[in-house]
């Protein structure tokens, strides 16, 4: 049984700088989203206990093809990408077209895993979208996953308690980002990393249609106004009176 | 567009997006699934709700809810459809989005009608920024928890609607309650919120002596209650945990990274203890406080 894990090439959020409230991203080098890191460990947790492939997939622009190695280095088998500009910040229903078309040129898929929500976005969508173009059953939220030949039991938890579920394979799960620590890979497994099998498809090798989708449109993205005194105090006696100059104590 | 279509699990939260369904239009269809007391208080609000009595139908099965939300909405005509962003919800958006061929915003935390734009708030790039989006097209709006009143009372309906499921894919064996932890860091005045700066778990009995001196409430960062377990869930500020605007927030050894921020800059005074002067919480900051936070708790907890 192979494992897929979509992963997703997003900026560097801490790299992001405001100028003028508007995020400024040239030069923010690219990363792969934390919780898809998340994701990335559970498979390969699963893969050295029953064997098989972890496959990263991932859809984005060329630089992904680099990017991709990390993910590669922390246990990855094989990278399948789709690489196309017109895939950067492309909506959840794009990029959900695009994914299950490629996971259903992947053999023996026993499992497919999410992040909860992408780095930057974090909209929780693109997972259960592929479900549902799969035709698929999906747990969301999964802080456990215990496989047992043909079916899974995971622990999804919810505001208010944990849900034990059985689902026969093949399965979407959307993890949660405290299911595991992921690993760092050594320095020999990211020399390793550049040697491991990529498979890289275009857009247009994918048999999809991607006209007549819903359209997000945009009319503003904007950092809110911040406007913070940042006084400094050297002692407790200090801070408290600020405080209560302030009339908040 | 005849009206708008809301279901959530949860009746608060079904009742909110009631209100947030009747700043786009005064029909409001609702769903509840096997859950009778759900269904009457929905009616009681003013919502027309369409209620299905399926024992094949699990809201654990996300695939299954949403095909038959999709049965109801073939029969009431609209593609405007409000869910709840809590893990439900947000689970369930992408694929009934997918189901209807809509577009998906979730975490939305406004809406406002401009013409015949819906326009939606939400964080983007970790909640560096908010952006405001508008769906062309067939809609799933998942709107996050508390950003509307629940709507109050009105004259509704109920009736009752048969779907077609296909055999369950998912079989809960169990559910294990989480020890309810009932704060609402939300409408805390003041709150004293802690970050992996604490150095053990038994120190937190001083922050939350000094909470309790300050008359507020103990909150914190994710890592402190999803990876060491130290606080629960229901205190966390930021991205993934609760937008908190009190009065003061006292926030000790939280570095201030950005999905942390995002849930606190609302406050009115920001105070911030750090050992490290280049803390990016800093800039968040009214009064920055360069020192050790286990000393300064204990300072505090004399003084006050
Ligand atoms: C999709 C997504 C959603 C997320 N949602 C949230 C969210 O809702 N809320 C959230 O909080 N995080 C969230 N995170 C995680 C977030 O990115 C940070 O990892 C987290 O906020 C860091 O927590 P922290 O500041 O407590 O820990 P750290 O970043 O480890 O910072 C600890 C700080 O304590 C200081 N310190 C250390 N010792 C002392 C001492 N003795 N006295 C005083 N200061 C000390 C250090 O200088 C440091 O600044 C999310 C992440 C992702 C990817
Ligand atoms: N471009 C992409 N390539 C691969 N996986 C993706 C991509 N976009 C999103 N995903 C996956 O979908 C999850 C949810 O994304 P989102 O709906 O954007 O929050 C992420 O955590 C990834 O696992």
């Amino acid at each position: 049984m192979n494992i897929v894990v979509a992963m997703k090439q997003i900026p560097d959020l801490q790299q992001i700088r405001i100028r003028n409230r508007k995020p400024v991203l040239d030069g923010v080098p690219a990363a792969l989203g934390i919780i898809d890191k998340n994701a990335l460990e559970a498979a390969v947790l699963i893969k050295e206990s029953q064997g098989g492939k972890v496959i990263v997939l991932s859809a984005g622009n060329e630089e992904v093809e680099e990017t991709v190695k990390e993910a590669l280095a922390a246990g990855a088998d094989e990278a399948f990408l789709v690489l196309d500009d017109e895939l950067d910040g492309a909506d959840g229903s794009v990029k959900a077209l695009v994914l299950a078309e490629a996971i259903r040129k992947i053999e023996d898929v026993g499992l497919i895993l999410f992040g909860e929500g992408s780095g930057d976005n974090y909209s929780g969508q693109v997972g259960s979208r592929v479900a549902e173009l799969l035709g698929l059953p999906q747990v969301g939220y999964a802080r456990s996953i215990e496989i047992n030949d043909s079916s899974a039991v995971i622990v999804r938890s919810l505001e208010d308690g944990d849900e034990i579920i059985e689902v026969s394979l093949p399965v979407i799960v959307n993890v949660l980002g405290d299911i595991n620590e992921p690993r760092i890979p050594s320095v020999t497994q990211i020399l390793k990393a550049g040697k491991k099998l990529k498979e890289v498809l275009e857009l247009e090798d994918l048999a999809i249609d991607l006209t007549g989708l819903p359209e997000i449109n945009m009319v503003s993205n904007l950092a809110p106004e911040t406007d913070r005194k940042q006084v400094k105090v050297s002692s407790v006696d200090e801070l408290l009176q600020a405080l209560k100059t302030e009339g908040v104590i | 567009m005849a009206g708008v279509l809301v279901y959530s699990t949860k009746q608060g939260l079904a009742l909110e997006l009631i209100s947030a369904a009747r700043k786009i239009d005064e029909t409001v269809w609702a769903v509840s699934i096997n859950d009778d007391n759900l269904a009457q208080a929905l009616a009681a609000a003013g919502a027309r709700v369409f209620k299905i009595s399926n024992p094949d139908l699990t809201v654990a099965d996300t695939g299954a809810v949403a095909a038959a939300i999709k049965q109801v909405l073939d029969k009431v005509n609209t593609d405007v459809v409000l869910l709840s962003s809590d893990r439900r919800g947000k689970e369930l958006a992408g694929r009934l989005a997918q189901v209807i061929g809509a577009g998906c915003l979730t975490d939305v935390t406004a809406i406002n009608v401009e013409g015949s734009k819906i326009e939606c708030q939400r964080n983007a790039l970790g909640g560096a920024t908010i952006a405001t989006q508008y769906i062309e097209g067939p809609k799933v709006i998942a709107i996050r928890p508390r950003a509307y009143e629940a709507a109050g009372a009105g004259n509704g309906s109920v009736e009752e609607l048969a779907v077609e499921i296909k055999g369950a894919a998912i079989k809960v064996i169990d559910f294990k309650p989480k020890a309810a932890d009932t704060v609402n860091i939300e409408a805390a005045e003041i709150l004293v919120a802690v970050g992996q700066g604490l150095s053990d778990e038994a120190k937190l009995t001083d922050i939350q002596d000094l909470a309790a001196r300050l008359g507020g409430e103990v909150a914190c960062s994710k890592p402190l209650a999803t990876d060491k377990k130290w606080l629960s869930e229901e205190r966390i500020i930021g991205l993934s945990g609760k937008k908190c605007k009190p009065q003061l927030a006292l926030l000790l050894g939280i570095s201030g990274q950005v999905q942390f921020t995002v849930g606190i800059r609302d406050a009115r005074v920001i105070a911030a203890i750090n050992t490290d002067e280049n803390a990016a919480i800093n800039y968040m900051a009214d009064y920055i406080m360069q020192a050790d936070l286990h000393d300064v708790i204990k300072e505090l907890n004399e003084k006050l």
